[in-house]
């Protein structure tokens, strides 16, 4: 909720436009990401959110060119971070001056992100140790004390010396926290952190990254299933389904004025606290498979407004400033 | 973690105890001990002073019990072939054995643990498929035989090193090749598995989001985790070195414990056999027990969890 | 009661479905058929007597090099003896080996480690125990001190190999008792009354059947190999009888005249051992997807 607070730089920092991701696998091809776009502004979160399956984190694998091997590969469209294309570099050039520095991520499971065998310290330092060739043993080490300090890890001179398992699941994951963001990067992609976590912590974990972000102005992007999650931190919020973003816009409207019936769907779903409901309300059906996708609304065999038009791909229509969606019921609203 | 150490000792004394035991039934069954223990030209007195010092008349397990105490002062028996105490005569040519196991294990290692790596890392490629079929060739092959035709070669047709006796890091060469190459199909197996689990986990991928490099990635990350499993089962290994090395020593004539218990069962010296085989299984369960008490050090979770 | 005896309800396993059948190793199930037959019909397979001497004719070379001649396909050994005629001769015992290591120390392992698995507690800390310290003394050491007792011969060998190999099935085989204990149709059947020993007939034997198979063809390499250094030794098989290793023994004090001696014995023993091998893994990936190799 931050970006009217935030100076917006007339480049986005990150332009993914009509992004399509492929997954080649022995029965088939899977067209897990179909036609993806979106921007970023620095300064700024956006949430991605979807159900398991519909290629949200396989965009934030492209993003970050993390892809499967040898399955996975991006086949159209572009990523432009900071004006420059990413998709066409190298391995070894992102790996050196990309990741850890400009673009970095946190994982879901914090336990099975740290290496058990080596101390948090040997961990911690790696960004430095890849992307401050000339830091001092010593720099580093003062470094990450501060870094484990800004994540709020209490007492972190003495936790350096720890080793993963004498963490708890929340101060794994303030750890991972801490060395993705240690070399700085300019964006911060954040693949469901808090999936993992215990509510309570989820809740700290949350506080951690808009603390973070009003620190350091980091962009963010959320990848949750959890729309409340959204609600929280984002300021933008993307919808995805099978592979296509349904709705995009900023989180206020989004919650307010859901204009997809996906998303009204979504938002339906989420159990109110202090109202008995007789059933919880799940989305009928199932998405469907993306080896050979329908040539229509992907939505339309669970949509309770299905219409004879939906066999065709509904056109994005611009509802309000920066808020989108693709269906045929808001034609007549443009 | 003393638990853990003190639970291990018990269990390495308990195996030296049952290897004893076994040994000893296994004597008492199958024929006289006195007959054995003896040279055939001993005398009258001979054989009644020794039936007297192994208290023949006793009850079994008394019998044991004198002949545990008997090996726990030492005295394994005379060796009537080399006219030395058993035991004297196998702790001289022990160094022998070790040296040559371990260098046999060493050899086994650094072909399998690059093996294995790279066969990970370029996982279905042509180097896979050839790491996978020298490893099976390996395993195929009996021991003594690599001996031979390593001898054949480069002793007979290419005089590049010596095919008999010890002394020089020259002599070594063949026989610890020999020795080694059974092994080396199953642990190339064994890191290359582990290898790929270790690749395909999430901290391997937290370290690729920070921008660490492929070999800092495989060598120095990837590496220490998928060596445990490879530690893991390191005293098995030595143990089939030892195993190996009675073979071995014999064909290359490398003066250790081995091939001095097989001249011994030729000369039907039996206080040497006996005294040989309790000895390889002291070192292999002390071997072991290193290994087991090493995880401390490997891996940092072993210290806390038992 | 008589139902649930009869009734055995196997685990799944994997079915032998075309796809499985269209992968079969067959070159290794060609040479092991090879040696099969050799065993079998080796007498009338051999050229010659594999263990007739013929001093005149003794280290010629084989057929391809100059000086020999292809009535001695392979070559002869220092007294004459045609050497193809005593590889064929030889798989007879590689033969005999492996069919009794598979079958007792594999039968002797899976009782024991039926009992231990199934019984528990006191049975199967005895048993394991003992597994433990047969485990501390190598295979040929044990065979050294027997060798020493006992008159070197093919029944020494056998004994070696009963005592040695069937820790391996007992270990693994408990494992597996382990697990199926806790399956419904044990239950049941202990409920109705019925006896153990049915127990471990009808309802755990066959479930354990699949991999005591794959780990008996994996063992079959192993115990080939280990017939051959004892009779290598001289502590096995010996003269006249026929084994590879043996012939290992007698080509060795005339190794730098005659390299055929050394070299064709050794390639019998692994061709069949490679064989074995892939055969098992074959097994192994078809009736046991659990254990399989990536």
């Amino acid at each position: 909720m931050l970006a009217n607070n935030r100076q917006q730089t007339s480049q986005p920092l990150l332009e993914v436009n009509d992004l399509q991701t492929h997954l080649v696998l022995g029965r088939g091809t899977l067209k897990a990401v179909d036609g993806v776009s979106f921007s970023l502004n620095r300064g700024q979160t956006l949430g991605i959110v979807g159900e398991s399956g519909s290629g949200k984190t396989l965009t934030s694998m492209s993003i970050i060119r993390l892809l499967p091997k040898p399955s996975g590969r991006i086949v159209g469209g572009s990523i432009k971070f900071d004006g420059v294309d990413i998709v066409s570099l190298p391995e070894k050039e992102i790996a050196k001056n990309w990741r850890g520095n400009r673009i970095s991520m946190v994982l879901q499971d914090p336990l099975t992100s740290l290496n058990p065998v080596y101390s948090i310290a040997d961990q911690l330092g790696q960004p430095f140790r890849y992307h401050y060739k000339d830091m001092s043993r010593r720099e580093i080490r003062d470094a990450s004390i501060e870094m484990l300090r800004k994540v709020r890890i209490p007492a972190p001179e003495k936790r350096l010396a720890s080793y993963p398992h004498q963490f708890s699941g929340g101060m794994r994951q303030r750890a991972v926290i801490a060395m993705a963001i240690a070399a700085k990067p300019e964006l911060l992609i954040a693949d469901e952190p808090t999936s993992a976590l215990d509510v309570t912590i989820q809740i700290q974990i949350m506080d951690l990254f808009r603390k973070l972000q009003e620190e350091t102005g980091v962009s963010i992007i959320m990848i949750t299933h959890d729309m409340g999650v959204a609600a929280q931190l984002c300021d933008r919020v993307a919808v995805m389904y099978a592979g296509r973003i349904v709705e995009i816009g900023d989180a206020r409207d989004i919650f307010k004025r859901p204009a997809h019936p996906y998303t009204q769907g979504l938002l339906q779903s989420i159990p109110k606290i202090g109202q008995r409901q007789k059933r919880l309300y799940a989305i009928p059906g199932q998405p469907p498979s993306l080896f050979n996708p329908p040539k229509g609304c992907r939505f339309a065999d669970r949509c309770p407004h299905r219409m004879p038009k939906c066999d065709v791909y509904p056109p994005t229509v611009e509802l309000e400033s920066g808020h989108s969606a693709a269906c045929w019921l808001l034609e007549s609203k443009a | 973690m003393w638990t853990y150490i003190l639970k291990r000792l018990l269990h390495g004394l308990f195996s030296i105890i049952g290897a004893s035991l076994l040994i000893f039934v296994i004597t008492r069954l199958t024929g006289d001990p006195v007959a054995m223990l003896l040279p055939p030209e001993a005398t009258e007195e001979m054989v009644r002073q020794m039936r007297a010092t192994l208290g023949l008349d006793r009850p079994i397990w008394e019998q044991y019990l004198i002949f545990a105490s008997h090996a726990l002062q030492g005295d394994l028996g005379m060796s009537y072939r080399w006219e030395m105490p058993a035991l004297t005569l196998l702790l001289d040519r022990l160094p022998a054995t070790i040296q040559l196991a371990s260098a046999g294990l060493l050899f086994s290692i650094s072909v399998a643990v690059p093996l294995g790596v790279l066969s990970a890392v370029y996982r279905g490629s042509w180097i896979d498929r050839v790491g996978k079929t020298l490893a099976m060739a390996g395993q195929a092959m009996p021991n003594f035989w690599v001996g031979l035709i390593l001898i054949l070669v480069f002793s007979v047709s290419l005089g590049w090193l010596p095919a008999y006796g010890s002394g020089t890091f020259r002599h070594l060469i063949l026989p610890a090749i020999a020795l080694g190459s059974y092994p080396v199909a199953a642990q190339t197996r064994i890191v290359r598995s582990s290898m790929l689990d270790v690749l395909d986990s999430d901290y391997i991928k937290m370290g690729r989001i920070l921008g660490a490099s492929e070999s800092v990635l495989v060598w120095k990350y990837a590496f220490r985790n998928a060596a445990v499993p490879l530690i893991t089962v390191l005293g098995v290994y030595f143990a089939a070195m030892l195993g190996g090395t009675f073979v071995v020593e014999v064909i290359f004539a490398w003066p250790g414990v081995g091939r001095t218990v097989v001249e011994a069962v030729f000369a039907r010296d039996f206080p040497v056999v006996q005294a040989g085989v309790l000895f390889t299984s002291v070192v292999f369960v002390t071997v072991n027990l290193l290994v087991d008490l090493s995880y401390g050090v490997i891996d940092p979770r072993a210290r806390v969890n038992v | 009661m008589s139902s649930v005896e009869t009734a055995t309800i196997s685990a799944p396993r994997a079915r032998l479905n075309l796809s499985a059948i269209m992968r079969l190793p067959f070159i290794p199930i060609f040479i092991l058929s090879v040696l099969v037959i050799c065993a079998i019909f080796g007498n009338q397979l051999a050229p010659h007597n594999p263990t007739a001497l013929n001093l005149g004719m003794a280290l010629k070379p084989p057929g391809w090099v100059e000086g020999g001649s292809w009535a001695y396909p392979l070559g002869t050994d220092n007294l004459g003896r045609d050497i193809l005629s005593r590889i064929i001769a030889g798989a007879r015992i590689s033969v005999i080996v492996a069919i009794y290591a598979i079958i007792v120390s594999g039968g002797i392992g899976a009782v024991f480690g039926m009992m231990a698995g199934y019984f528990g507690r006191t049975v199967d800390t005895v048993i394991m125990r003992i597994v433990d310290i047969q485990m501390s003394v190598p295979a040929l050491a044990l065979a050294l001190v027997l060798a020493t007792l006992l008159r070197p011969s093919l029944s020494t060998v056998l004994i070696v190999i009963a005592i040695t190999y069937w820790s391996w099935y007992a270990r693994i085989v408990r494992a597996e008792v382990i697990s199926l204990k806790q399956r419904d149709y044990v239950a049941l059947a202990r409920i109705a009354g019925v006896s153990t020993p049915v127990i471990f007939i009808r309802h755990l034997l066959p479930n354990i059947m699949n991999t005591l198979l794959v780990l008996a063809t994996l063992q079959v390499g192993q115990v080939i190999i280990f017939e051959a250094s004892l009779s290598f030794l001289g502590l096995g098989i010996q003269n006249p009888d026929v084994s590879w290793g043996l012939m290992l023994a007698d080509a060795r004090s005339y190794i730098t005249v005659a390299w055929w001696a050394i070299t064709m014995p050794g390639i019998a023993i692994m061709l069949t051992c490679l064989a074995a091998n892939l055969f098992g893994d074959w097994m192994r990936d078809t009736f046991d997807p659990k254990r399989r190799q990536l």
